[in-house]
């Protein structure tokens, strides 16, 4: 603002030509290339900063899967192959469309990056509809971080509404109701432009409750074409192996995996390790893809007002960057923890 | 913030086209907290950055009183274990690792650069609001009290101790972030705005080593991050990963710290040694020798920094080859800084040597660095680091790195862009001064430390045996001394303000584009884009005994 204000003086200088026409061009740079490239050098810089953000969590993962790999590989049998490979699929769709986005600003289709820019956020909101249900199905049945962590014994699948999930659902309920209203008024005051964004964030909200029904129907129809329960008796028999096991055992034990699994000195279960991690790996995943959304829909307003052109897309462009970053991750995390054997 | 100490029209001595200038251009504290101009940016960092310099600087005067006999004065043992918690995380955290990036590559990178501004003011401003936000986290452990964890926070007493940590943990985090914006704004000034003519060899040196000090803040920073926000969770939800009793590894907390905070000691230096390759040049009147081996020694250090943590976990537990690695690579650290020292002493050598102010804080900076560097060289080898480990000896050796080295040199740079930030010079002789009675006092408080530490006189400790008093009473005598003559500096600074004189463009005789703009600069720093040349190149100006600065022998390129 100030900045602005400042350098509109010095911009008389005869040095920068071309710019006058771009009304988002900073004054402090030479030409608008200037501003894009550093701009672009800087999303670099962040996403290396993200990478190294999330190594240390990688680490961990892999100092306490060297330690314990029975451990690992009992204990993520909890975590639902086939919700992951959607949740792998949406993203990657997400990433699709983002891309789509990014050239639609190059080729100035207004239109086309509008509908992008929605279906990447209706398809994060779908992944953490998905990502809802995992978690909720998991604290239901008392498999918390290691603080936490008391897997029941004689639970069954999910019978009725869980509280978690109630609980999880509420952010993007409130959501859904917000931007529909929203949505509705501008229709009725006719406000085209706020009818867009508002529509495609109602959309997104509803996104999330079409996740959390698709991670219902999974199962069931993976189910009937499997036949039968083959991953629920995996799961309680090694629930059942799990709770058990309350006997002594050191914690660098050898043991083959389908004996009793160690427990520490202290009674604690090192299965419980394995949620903290996944626990932290997919919470903080989760947040960058809120983060993720939050930039997007910022992009989805300006972009409905037209901000957007051939030659000035830079956000987008960064935006599109930070979300593919995003998604490399979870494309790292998906195998990590769900597919360990 | 004193901006009415400057008056808008100055006619002083060598100020001709002085008249608006950045300090003077908006008025109200609204235009300081709002301002997307980095030298506003730099002075608040500077005022932030000074404040906590001051409260750290209190506590320690603290921590030394109470030593001053071995048994209770008036600090019981917890209390004493919250101040030297604070004291060094305030400095750290608050102080040391924003300092010269913040306050004083903030105000001089761009004018270096040639540019009106960093590339991503915006992101300038918010890490400065961070840093504030960080402080007051800061600010709130300590007021609550109970953060007792060494400013290490090592589980698993950070996970058992009071919830306080909580609080330190969300201000680390965020100055994190602060650090990391700041980094990731200088390289990409750096990258994109250098001015025409102006080479990855004709920057200046302080340039190069605040890029080797982003790349760090880019590269260890977020692992930090990562690691107080496990903590964090560790202490809330209990996600065991640091946790013994929940199966975690309280080591692997101690590699990511040091993962981050071994780099995080480069990040305090490296933009030092840019500083005082600064001054020894000009203040010897001589080029810098060996320009490219500086240049590529900050990079060097930067890059090496990441590949010796360990060597602060030798009696941990870690493998006796890892020790042995981790050992071996501390030493390898020492040959890019001592190019660097070799380097200046060879600049130098032959030179015209000035001992105005700053370059009396250069001197003290290359004879307590050398001091610091070569202790080092005791705690990197395995055999005398496990008696040195955890003793007085690593206290004196890290200060005389960290305050010895980085403050001095701050100082030095404070003193050398005093002029261009406030337009205004200080008393020379009052300020040399200071400089001698901080010198003096410094070596007094830590020389005897160094001795402590190898009688085996423990770090941490509030009370002590009776044998160390006498070390004790003088270390606490030299404590002293170094905070009257530290008040001193502040106090001729503080003076110029008011009454120093108009300090004209180049007072120095420097031959880096920020002595081409007017002291203080104007909003935007230049009247047109200037063009870079050997910014060590001092046969092009000459002494103007009228204007008391120096002057471009041709007076057609203003």
């Amino acid at each position: 603002m100030n900045q602005t204000a400042l350098s509109s003086e010095s911009e008389s200088g005869a040095s920068h030509a071309d710019h006058d026409h771009s009304p988002f061009f900073a004054h402090h740079f030479e030409s608008p290339q200037q501003q894009f490239d550093a701009g672009k050098l800087g999303m670099w810089l962040f996403l290396i900063t993200e990478i190294l953000f999330f190594s240390g969590l990688f680490v961990a993962y892999a100092v306490f899967r060297a330690r314990h790999p029975e451990v690992f590989a009992d204990a993520h049998l909890y975590l639902d192959k086939s919700l992951g490979t959607v949740n792998t699929v949406v993203l990657l769709f997400s990433s699709l469309t983002m891309a789509w986005a990014v050239r639609c600003a190059q080729l100035n289709q207004q239109r086309g990056l509008i509908v992008c820019l929605t279906t990447t956020l209706a398809c994060a909101s779908l992944f953490l509809g998905i990502k809802a249900i995992e978690y909720a199905h998991k604290w239901d049945s008392g498999i918390f971080w290691a603080g936490m962590y008391q897997p029941l014994a004689d639970y069954h699948g999910d019978h009725g509404l869980s509280p978690f999930l109630i609980g999880l659902s509420v952010p993007a309920l409130l959501a859904l109701v917000i931007f529909a209203v929203a949505a509705v008024l501008a229709y009725a005051r006719r406000a085209r432009q706020q009818l867009i964004v508002f529509g495609g964030l109602a959309l997104t909200s509803l996104a999330f409750f079409v996740g959390v029904g698709c991670a219902k129907a999974v199962p069931v129809v993976v189910d009937a074409m499997v036949g039968g329960d083959h991953d629920q008796a995996t799961v309680v028999s090694v629930e059942g192996g799990r709770t058990e096991s309350v006997q002594e055992g050191s914690e660098d034990a050898e043991q083959p995996p389908d004996e009793a699994p160690e427990t520490g000195p202290t009674g604690f279960s090192p299965a419980g390790i394995f949620f903290s991690i996944y626990f932290a790996m997919t919470g903080v995943h989760a947040i960058h893809i809120l983060a993720g959304m939050g930039v997007i829909a910022w992009l989805l307003v300006r972009s409905v007002r037209g901000d957007f052109t051939p030659t000035y897309f830079g956000p987008v462009d960064y935006v599109g960057l930070y979300w593919h970053l995003v998604d490399l991750v979870w494309i790292f995390l998906f195998p990590l923890l769900y597919l360990i054997q | 913030m004193a901006t009415d100490a400057f008056p808008a029209h100055g006619a002083g001595p060598g100020e001709a086209l002085a008249g608006d200038n950045y300090l003077t251009h908006d008025h109200g504290i609204l235009s300081w907290l709002m301002t997307l101009d980095h030298k506003r940016i730099g002075v608040m960092y500077l005022i932030g950055i000074l404040s906590s310099f001051l409260l750290g600087g209190i506590m320690a005067m603290l921590i030394r009183a109470e030593l001053f006999t071995p048994d209770q004065m008036f600090l019981t043992e917890n209390k004493y274990n919250e101040f030297f918690t604070v004291h060094g995380a305030v400095m750290i955290f608050l102080f040391i690792i924003p300092g010269i990036p913040g306050a004083l590559g903030n105000f001089v990178l761009p004018l270096m650069l040639g540019a009106k501004d960093v590339a991503f003011p915006r992101m300038n401003l918010f890490s400065w609001y961070l840093w504030m936000t960080g402080a007051f986290f800061f600010l709130a452990a300590l007021v609550v009290g109970g953060l007792d964890t060494g400013w290490t926070f090592y589980t698993p007493y950070s996970t058992q101790t009071s919830y306080v940590v909580v609080a330190a943990m969300m201000g680390v985090f965020i100055l994190g972030f602060s650090s990391i914006f700041t980094g990731l704004n200088f390289i990409v000034t750096i990258n994109t705005m250098r001015p025409p003519g102006m080479t990855w060899f004709r920057m200046p040196l302080f340039v190069w080593s605040l890029y080797a000090t982003a790349i760090i803040q880019i590269l260890a920073t977020p692992v930090l991050g990562i690691t107080v926000l496990l903590l964090t969770a560790e202490l809330v939800f209990g996600i065991g990963i640091f946790d013994p009793n929940l199966g975690g590894d309280p080591i692997l907390f101690q590699h990511f710290f040091w993962f981050y905070s071994h780099p995080a000691v480069y990040i305090m230096i490296l933009p030092a040694m840019g500083i005082i390759s600064e001054l020894m040049s000009v203040f010897s009147r001589k080029p810098i020798f060996g320009y490219r081996f500086i240049a590529y020694s900050s990079i060097a250090i930067a890059l090496l920094g990441f590949l010796v943590w360990g060597h602060h976990m030798f009696v941990s537990g870690q493998s006796a080859l890892a020790s042995f690695i981790f050992s071996a690579l501390t030493f390898s650290v020492s040959i890019p800084s001592g190019i660097k020292v070799f380097n200046w002493l060879a600049t130098m050598y032959k030179g015209s040597i000035r001992l105005q102010t700053p370059m009396c804080y250069a001197l003290s900076f290359l004879l307590l660095f050398g001091i610091g560097g070569l202790t080092g060289l005791f705690l990197g080898a395995l055999a005398t680091d496990v008696h040195l480990h955890d003793t007085y000896f690593v206290v004196a050796h890290f200060h005389y790195v960290m305050m010895g080295g980085t403050l001095i040199a701050f100082l030095g740079g404070l003193h050398y862009w005093w002029p261009k930030m406030f337009g205004r010079m200080y008393n020379e002789a009052w300020g040399r001064l200071g400089c001698l009675i901080t010198f003096v006092g410094f070596n007094a408080t830590f020389l005897p430390q160094f001795l402590l530490g190898s009688r085996g006189m423990p770090r941490r400790y509030a009370r002590y045996e009776i044998e160390f008093q006498g070390l004790h009473q003088l270390s606490t005598v030299g404590a002293m001394i170094l905070g009257a003559g530290l008040l001193l500096v502040g106090l001729v600074l503080l003076h110029s303000l008011f009454a120093g004189k108009r300090a004209p463009s180049n007072p120095w005789g420097s031959g880096s584009l920020e002595w081409q703009a007017t002291s203080p600069p104007s909003p935007h720093n230049f009247e047109d884009t200037p063009t870079a040349g050997n910014p060590y190149d001092y046969s092009q100006m000459h002494y103007d005994p009228r204007i008391e600065g120096y002057v471009p022998n041709k007076t057609v390129d203003s």
